[in-house]
């Protein structure tokens, strides 16, 4: 008897007492059905589930749809003829505890039926005769049959708890006027898809911000997917010729500068290029330039800077993730090409290329998502500057940055989590498209 | 006019290999480098940030001396202390994480394994700062961001989204023969001896990597850290720390012991990552064979 195939109607239609009380009581059918402990334990959740509405999830959902109306204040004591303070409403707290209610709510929903199932399954194993698992029989059953279960418990209630909750927390505060502009930060309230509306329009001031932001993390994102890419590959070809001598030396250079923390590298490539910095120092000294160069001062020269400074950190992550994959290719085809007379050039874009674009594909597209999140390359390098004024994204923000600019440093936390939402729609359509046109689509057993 | 023939080609070739030979060193030193003027940097005995020469003019040990005995301001002893911490707990906890996830996706097979693989596909697309502002909120809540809370806080949060990273370690599962687990069944094991006396003996490089990368990501992560410390400097880890000491107010004294702080923790990280790499490497193409 599959427990899966089992529906709640038939449940409470086909079952008996025991099995139609657990709609009410969770765990009579359990307790009914031989299997006590499960039955008591079940019970005790939706026991605790009734204390916890009544004690406060009812109240948190009733505040959910006002989000508090209370402000902060002080009212005059007359008795001790002083002022006294009272905090109000928290509009965020509120939030929260209305998201974590709903959990809460979904999670008992979802124990109700499956205990409603595994009721109907009892009884019907003992109407049929045969043996109701014990509870040692059980629990044996979490080491082997249900392994997963035992395994995956865990991880799953870390990754709700402190994943899936704070994503539905954060995407709720994109319809609110959670924000420092006209004084929301303790009492805020629903606003609908307003903000949406404010981001996208390109006339206002921040829907301006935006579309630049936008535009400049997609040629940000292709440059550092695409040339790394290449030039990685070309590297790693490069080391990999037969007649390169030291193979394993020249790799152990390239990797020394992946090895040292990124964090580290980067902070001292911002430190190196500063007006004052070792590298203007250095061609000043060797009288190459008579002024510093302005690398984090100019939007173009930032821009290229940036790029640049990724190439340095990426190409030897490239190199180190294709030399196995190259290796891969079969010797037949160079050998053929080269009977046909091919160069290396013809070679890498007929043959090395759409092989590698063929095998590689998904990795291809996990590097472009990660660029458009890239916190710590723009972060660290240069800080999202040059930043005109007036603006709170600067020349070189990504969606990411400007998305901690506008929650860390400005409280708009409403603004920073339509520019979330936006961010990850545009991640998901990239990514669902090429996924569909690639084709390691189907073979989830090759990557994934 | 034979011999003129046959050296023609190999005279070319010989002038190709020396072009690429000196590309390579020429791309070598731009690579090394900026870590090599780092490492000379730490030596420096100038202080401030910029100087007006590239190599400095006197070396000295005292960055170090500095770096590892003032406690008074920056105290890096005490950040390498909670980092340390964080480190172990975390690294011991989100491997065993990764390691049951990715075993459980690779080798059970149960209703919710493709959506669970879906659902760690979505959640990988959003930012991943997004969730950093209610993740704080939510430790907050919980009395996890005040005072020594802190460390535990940061442990929560690193162990608990340790079981979306399981790409890897599931991708080195996959090679291992199927036909060995079921022989074991045949003979009677269940599915945890399988996991606990097959699986990992036999993944032994990948139970390293997995247990290296954790232990790797206190060191590195920076952006949640300062989000959840904000001013408490007791509780600051290495990479804060080190991010503090570049800051306007500090970086003229401190530059130099920066210096010295990022070779100090780019040692053990390098030689580490080094060691591991080709386990890396390995996981990324699926060359490998239990």
């Amino acid at each position: 008897m599959n427990e899966e195939r089992i529906t709640v109607r038939e449940a409470l239609t086909e079952g008996d007492w025991c099995t139609r009380l657990s709609a009410v009581v969770m765990g009579a059918g359990m307790l009914g059905h031989r299997q006590r402990a499960k039955g008591l334990l079940v019970l005790a959740c939706e026991v605790s589930f009734w204390l916890y509405l009544f004690g406060k999830g009812f109240h948190d959902l009733a505040m959910l749809p006002s989000l508090g109306t209370e402000g902060q204040g002080k009212s005059w004591n007359e008795a001790k003829q002083v002022f006294e303070y009272f905090s109000g409403d928290n509009s965020q707290q509120i939030l929260l505890a209305g998201v974590i209610a709903c959990f809460a709510i979904a999670a008992i929903v979802v124990l109700w039926v499956v205990q409603m199932r595994h009721s109907l399954s009892l009884q019907r194993r003992i109407e049929e005769g045969r043996d109701v698992p014990t509870l040692a029989q059980d629990l044996k059953g979490l080491l082997d049959a249900n392994l997963h279960v035992t395994l995956m418990a865990l991880p799953c209630a870390g990754i709700l708890v402190f994943n899936v909750v704070p994503l539905v927390y954060m995407i709720s505060m994109a319809f609110t006027t959670y924000s420092k502009e006209g004084e929301h930060l303790l009492l805020f309230d629903w606003d609908g898809i307003n903000q949406f509306l404010r981001v996208l329009n390109m006339g206002g001031n921040i829907g301006r911000q935006f579309w630049h932001v936008l535009a400049w993390t997609v040629v940000w994102a292709i440059f550092a997917t695409f040339l790394n890419y290449l030039l990685g590959m070309a590297l790693a070809l490069v080391i990999n010729r037969k007649d390169t001598k030291g193979k394993a030396f020249w790799r152990f250079c390239f990797v020394l500068s992946i090895a040292v923390p990124q964090f580290v590298t980067l902070m001292i490539m911002n430190i190196m290029l500063q007006p004052s910095g070792a590298l203007n120092v250095l061609l000043q000294n060797l009288g190459l330039i008579s002024e510093p160069i302005p690398f984090w001062t100019n939007t173009m020269l930032a821009r290229v800077t940036i790029i640049v400074i990724n190439l340095w950190v990426g190409i030897p992550y490239t190199m180190l993730q294709v030399t196995g994959i190259l290796q891969n290719i079969p010797a037949e085809l160079y050998e053929a090409a080269k009977m046909d007379g091919a160069g290396p050039v013809r070679i890498f874009f007929k043959i090395t290329l759409p092989y590698m674009l063929f095998v590689t594909m998904p990795y291809l597209i996990t590097s472009f998502v990660s660029n458009i999140n890239n916190f710590n390359v723009i972060y660290l390098l240069s800080g999202g500057g040059p930043t005109m004024v007036g603006d709170t994204a600067g020349q070189t923000d990504l969606l990411v940055t400007w998305l901690y600019k506008l929650t860390i440093d400005q409280q708009y936390y409403n603004l920073g989590a339509v520019i979330g939402i936006i961010t990850f729609v545009i991640l998901t359509a990239i990514t669902l498209v090429t996924y569909r046109r690639s084709s390691s689509y189907q073979d989830e057993e090759a990557f994934m | 006019m034979n011999t003129t023939a046959k050296n023609k080609p190999s005279s070319r070739k010989r002038v190709t290999n020396l072009l690429v030979h000196v590309l390579l060193a020429v791309l070598a030193i731009i690579w090394l480098a900026p870590i090599a003027w780092i490492v000379l940097t730490s030596f420096r005995a100038e202080p401030g940030a910029y100087t007006s020469t590239f190599l400095p003019q006197g070396y000295t040990l005292d960055n170090y001396v500095k770096l590892l005995t003032d406690r008074t301001v920056l105290d890096f002893p005490k950040m390498f202390g909670n980092t340390l911490i964080i480190s172990i707990v975390s690294c011991v906890v989100s491997t065993l994480f990764v390691l049951a996830v990715a075993f459980s996706l690779s080798r059970l097979r149960f209703r919710l394994r493709k959506p669970y693989m879906n659902a760690a596909m979505i959640l990988g697309l959003f930012p991943g700062f997004m969730t950093m502002v209610a993740q704080y909120f939510i430790l907050k809540d919980m009395g996890l961001t005040e005072g020594s809370n802190i460390r535990i806080g940061l442990i929560v949060v690193y162990c608990a989204c340790a079981g979306l990273g399981f790409q890897i370690s599931k991708g080195y599962f996959d090679t291992i023969p199927r036909s060995i687990d079921e022989a074991a069944i045949i003979d009677g094991a269940t599915k945890w001896q399988v996991f606990t006396r097959i699986t990992l003996p036999l993944s032994k490089p990948i139970v390293i990597y997995t247990v290296m990368t954790s232990f790797m990501a206190p060191w590195v992560d920076f952006i949640f850290a300062k989000v959840l410390c904000r001013a408490n400097a007791d509780q600051f880890t290495v990479a804060i720390g080190l991010w503090n000491m570049l800051q306007k107010e500090y970086i003229y004294q401190w530059y130099t012991c920066f210096a010295a702080g990022a070779v100090l923790i780019s040692i053990p990280i390098a030689a580490l990552f080094l060691y591991m790499q080709r386990y890396y490497v390995e996981g990324m193409s699926g060359a490998v064979k239990g």
